[in-house]
């Protein structure tokens, strides 16, 4: 940034980032699709999730054969848990698999929405935070429930922006601005984003970062979506720190009003 | 002689070994997985050390691709 003394690092859980854009790993056609698509992103954070291997068959190809640990901070999720149980022991298993203690805790209520489980969330973020995770959890666009989730000493908070694989974008920038007014942790914009505008929006509300898997996997060219998303991130996060012009409802002249020709 | 054990919720049958031997034996690299015997975190450590028993529950889990 031009005008800044220091670079405009993320930080969470005492690591720092460049990028502010975090994505996914799931529903890539291919390997060589997502680490290219993951690559043009400018990504450093990718979330992955934890799985049974297929003891029948081992011919399926291992994710981590194809990313580099050196360059990816890897941030696996409890997606499928509906209850703090199954998420803590989720967290366990990763924990032991990868090299960090950081986890994306994701409890879910429902089936159809996706919607988190707050209270089972706050359960699971409670015990995991004591057994030293850095903890980000996914959670609804609520100022109340993400304060609970700092106050239980989650290194982050990540709202929804909108139903998960939705592609709704920001529905409630509001509530967003509220979240980081209230809270002090980086505030990430985890799930909603359609399209680029919809991450750009996300940063120039001052969000920290934002988390997607299924707007850039899911988009026709996933490669371009990524360079879409990564320009977004980057020119959202610009604009927020530029200070943009208030909204006014008529006009300013842009060029001056002396030396006009006609009397 | 052999056991029975429940690996990722299927029965399977295997002569007693540790769990790295096992683990092996399926062609599982233990560097990429994560163990939980009986409820617990069994650390990568403790693969060697470590023999099944019979009725034992084994999870193995590895990342695979996600949101």
């Amino acid at each position: 940034m031009s005008q800044q003394q220091t670079p405009d690092k993320l930080v969470i859980g005492g690591r720092e980032f460049t990028s502010r854009l975090m994505v996914g790993t799931g529903k890539y056609a291919s390997m060589e699709q997502m680490v290219r698509a993951i690559e043009v992103s400018g990504a450093e954070v990718i979330t992955v999730a934890v799985r049974r291997v297929n003891i029948s068959d081992r011919s399926k190809e291992s994710l981590l054969d194809h990313i580099d640990l050196k360059k990816y901070t890897l941030l696996p999720n409890t997606a499928g848990c509906y209850t703090a149980d199954d998420a803590i022991r989720t967290c366990r298993l990763a924990r032991e698999a990868g090299l960090s203690d950081f986890v994306k805790l994701e409890v879910l209520g429902d089936e159809k929405t996706l919607f988190p489980d707050n209270e089972e969330l706050l359960k699971a973020a409670t015990v995991l935070v004591k057994e030293g995770f850095t903890v980000l959890p996914y959670t609804s666009d609520d100022p109340i429930v993400c304060k609970k989730l700092e106050d239980v000493g989650c290194a982050a908070v990540m709202p929804l922006g909108a139903p998960i694989g939705s592609g709704l974008g920001i529905r409630n920038p509001y509530n967003i601005r509220i979240i980081m007014d209230t809270v002090k942790v980086p505030v990430i914009v985890d799930a909603g984003v359609g399209t680029a505008s919809d991450a750009a929006i996300a940063m120039e509300l001052g969000c920290d970062g934002v988390l997607m898997n299924t707007g850039i996997a899911g988009a026709r060219d996933p490669i371009a979506m990524a360079e879409a998303m990564n320009l977004a991130v980057r020119a959202g996060r610009l604009a927020y720190l530029a200070g943009r012009i208030p909204k006014k409802l008529y006009a300013t002249a842009s060029s001056p009003i002396e030396g006009i020709i006609h009397e | 002689m052999s056991l029975e054990i429940i690996v990722n919720g299927e029965s399977r049958t295997t002569p007693p070994l540790s769990v790295l031997d096992y683990l092996r034996s399926l062609e599982i690299d233990p560097s990429r997985v994560a163990v939980e015997l009986n409820l617990d975190i069994l650390p990568k450590g403790e693969y060697a050390s470590t023999l099944l028993n019979q009725g034992d529950r084994l999870e193995i889990v590895h990342f695979v691709g996600g949101g």
